[in-house]
């Protein structure tokens, strides 16, 4: 059985509270030995795969998003027989309630999310405000690296078609909203790769034609929480023009940011048909024979060929 | 800018039990030889397996000196490594050596706790090459930061910020210096 939602005005506006946690609901959880026998585990995720050792929640696991989740001999997402095993040695059961948070205002905490979402694991939530606000609020952290006990792993097949958009996918999509979610130097294509950040080999700079550009972070408080729904709403709603029962994918370069991005679209405004593109800028804007469209506007949907 | 002479910087050893005899011969390899100390963090790296050797990177963002107080009032005097990332800044300086010996080239860092993948990085290379001449900098090879074995544990595209600032310092050492040529290997 999971563990309870948390109860709170600010979740309870949104389309399914039941995908986040405070820093103060898990900090209790944890008091109240919900780490004990995995009913809760806590799993830290960030950029900087040194982070984790530096400080983290006590007790929580570290999955790290490029040497954990990914196969680079596939360039895929790892296949079930690995997520069972890695989840097992995280100490994490199918029927755990997983608790994701990380740095940079969970963007690879959302990423990590986003993955275990594609083998349907059923109870996982974010940290609202991730590491930051943990450690910015003076929470324990511990530099004793988690060995938790074994969990109970059922090989389970990723499930990609709901949530996740390969490229053909996005070339069908044409004519339905596209949320690009990078900075708008890249958008408009000024620049293919995020400011202060290394070039990661795209060969155009621009866009998906009729993207609409909303910055991931505009969806995130000075705090690293999720803006309240109110706000999220005018932002998806108004500024992106997105409607009610609207499919939906979102992308940026390599597919983190756009988790964020879609975890509140899917999670926290209620969209059901959300898909993240993974492959992103990195792929499209190398792709031979694909449409980009470059500056400040949409662009119109290219005529098929 | 001005040869200010600065004090030296404190010695950053790690008592990990690492210090291993030189065993890793570069003989054989098309590798021109790297300076003494950068060698020895080499063997250090290469003598670890790879979850030992994240730790000895964590030591050496552990171990990245603080600025001297001049450089940290004024942050314009350093230059942001973009190609990073997360923040990190760098500046270089050099001082007379002893009697005879070329000048000594000084490097400072400042990258943020957060970022302790970044500040390991600038760790190693400060330990490596803090008060060489310009000609022994210019002369480690670019691809260096891969002998630390570090590529599979932390992936290729974060061993770029590495390289991207090796390549930074040998810029500004070379923009220090304009007639200084590699030293021969």
């Amino acid at each position: 059985m999971s563990y309870p939602v948390e109860q709170n005005a600010k979740f309870a506006a949104y389309a399914h509270p039941e995908r986040l946690v405070s820093t103060e609901w898990l900090a209790a959880a944890i008091d109240a030995g919900g780490l004990d026998g995995g009913k809760l585990v806590v799993v830290e995720s960030d950029e900087d795969v040194l982070l984790y050792e530096t400080g983290h929640i006590p007790g929580a696991v570290k999955i790290d998003w490029h040497t954990d989740l990914n196969d680079e001999v596939t360039r895929d997402y790892i296949d079930g027989e690995a997520f069972a095993a890695l989840a097992a040695a995280k100490g994490i059961s199918r029927d755990s309630t997983v608790v994701i948070y990380g740095d940079k205002s969970n963007w690879w905490a959302a990423y990590a999310l986003w993955v275990f979402t594609l083998f349907g694991h059923e109870d996982v939530r974010l940290l609202d405000g991730g590491r930051d606000k943990w450690i910015a609020e003076g929470r324990a952290v511990s530099t004793e690296t988690s060995v938790p006990a074994p969990g109970t792993y059922p090989v389970v097949e990723r499930n990609d078609a709901p949530i996740r958009a390969f490229k053909e996918d996005v070339l069908a999509h044409f004519g339905k909203p596209l949320i690009d979610v990078r900075s708008p130097e890249e958008y408009t294509g000024q620049r293919t790769h995020m400011p202060a950040y290394p070039e990661e080999g795209a060969l155009r700079g621009g866009h998906i034609p009729t993207a609409a550009s909303i910055p991931w972070a505009r969806a995130a408080a000075e705090d690293g929480t999720y803006r309240d729904r109110g706000e999220l709403e005018a932002l998806y709603l108004g500024e992106a023009g997105l409607k009610e029962g609207d499919d939906v994918v979102a992308y940026c370069r390599i597919g983190e940011r756009s988790s964020h991005t879609w975890f509140a679209l899917k999670y926290l405004l209620g969209f059901e048909t959300v898909r993240n593109y993974d492959g992103s800028w990195t792929e499209w804007g190398n792709a031979v024979r694909v449409p980009i469209a470059k500056g400040t506007e949409r662009g119109t949907v290219p005529a098929s060929r | 800018m001005d040869p200010e002479p600065v004090r030296a910087a404190t010695g950053t050893r790690f008592a990990t039990g690492t210090q291993l005899p030189c065993v890793r011969k570069l003989e054989g390899m098309n590798t021109p030889a790297l300076p003494a100390a950068l060698a020895d963090i080499v063997d250090d790296f290469q003598a670890l397996t790879e979850p030992e050797r994240l730790q000895l990177l964590l030591e050496f963002s552990q171990g990245l000196p603080e600025l001297p107080e001049r450089l940290r009032d004024h942050p314009e005097l350093l230059e942001q490594v973009v190609e990073c990332q997360t923040p990190l800044f760098l500046t270089i300086e050099t001082e007379p050596g002893d009697g005879d010996s070329p000048e000594r080239v000084r490097l400072y860092f400042k990258a943020p706790r957060e970022a302790p993948t970044t500040r390991g990085f600038a760790g190693v290379l400060h330990e490596g090459l803090d008060g060489l001449s310009a000609a022994e900098i210019l002369a480690v090879p670019d691809d260096m930061p891969e002998q630390l074995g570090l590529t599979r544990a932390i992936t290729p595209l974060r061993m770029r910020g590495m390289t991207a600032m090796l390549g930074r310092i040998k810029r500004k050492v070379a923009a220090l210096v304009p007639r200084q040529q590699p030293a021969q290997s």
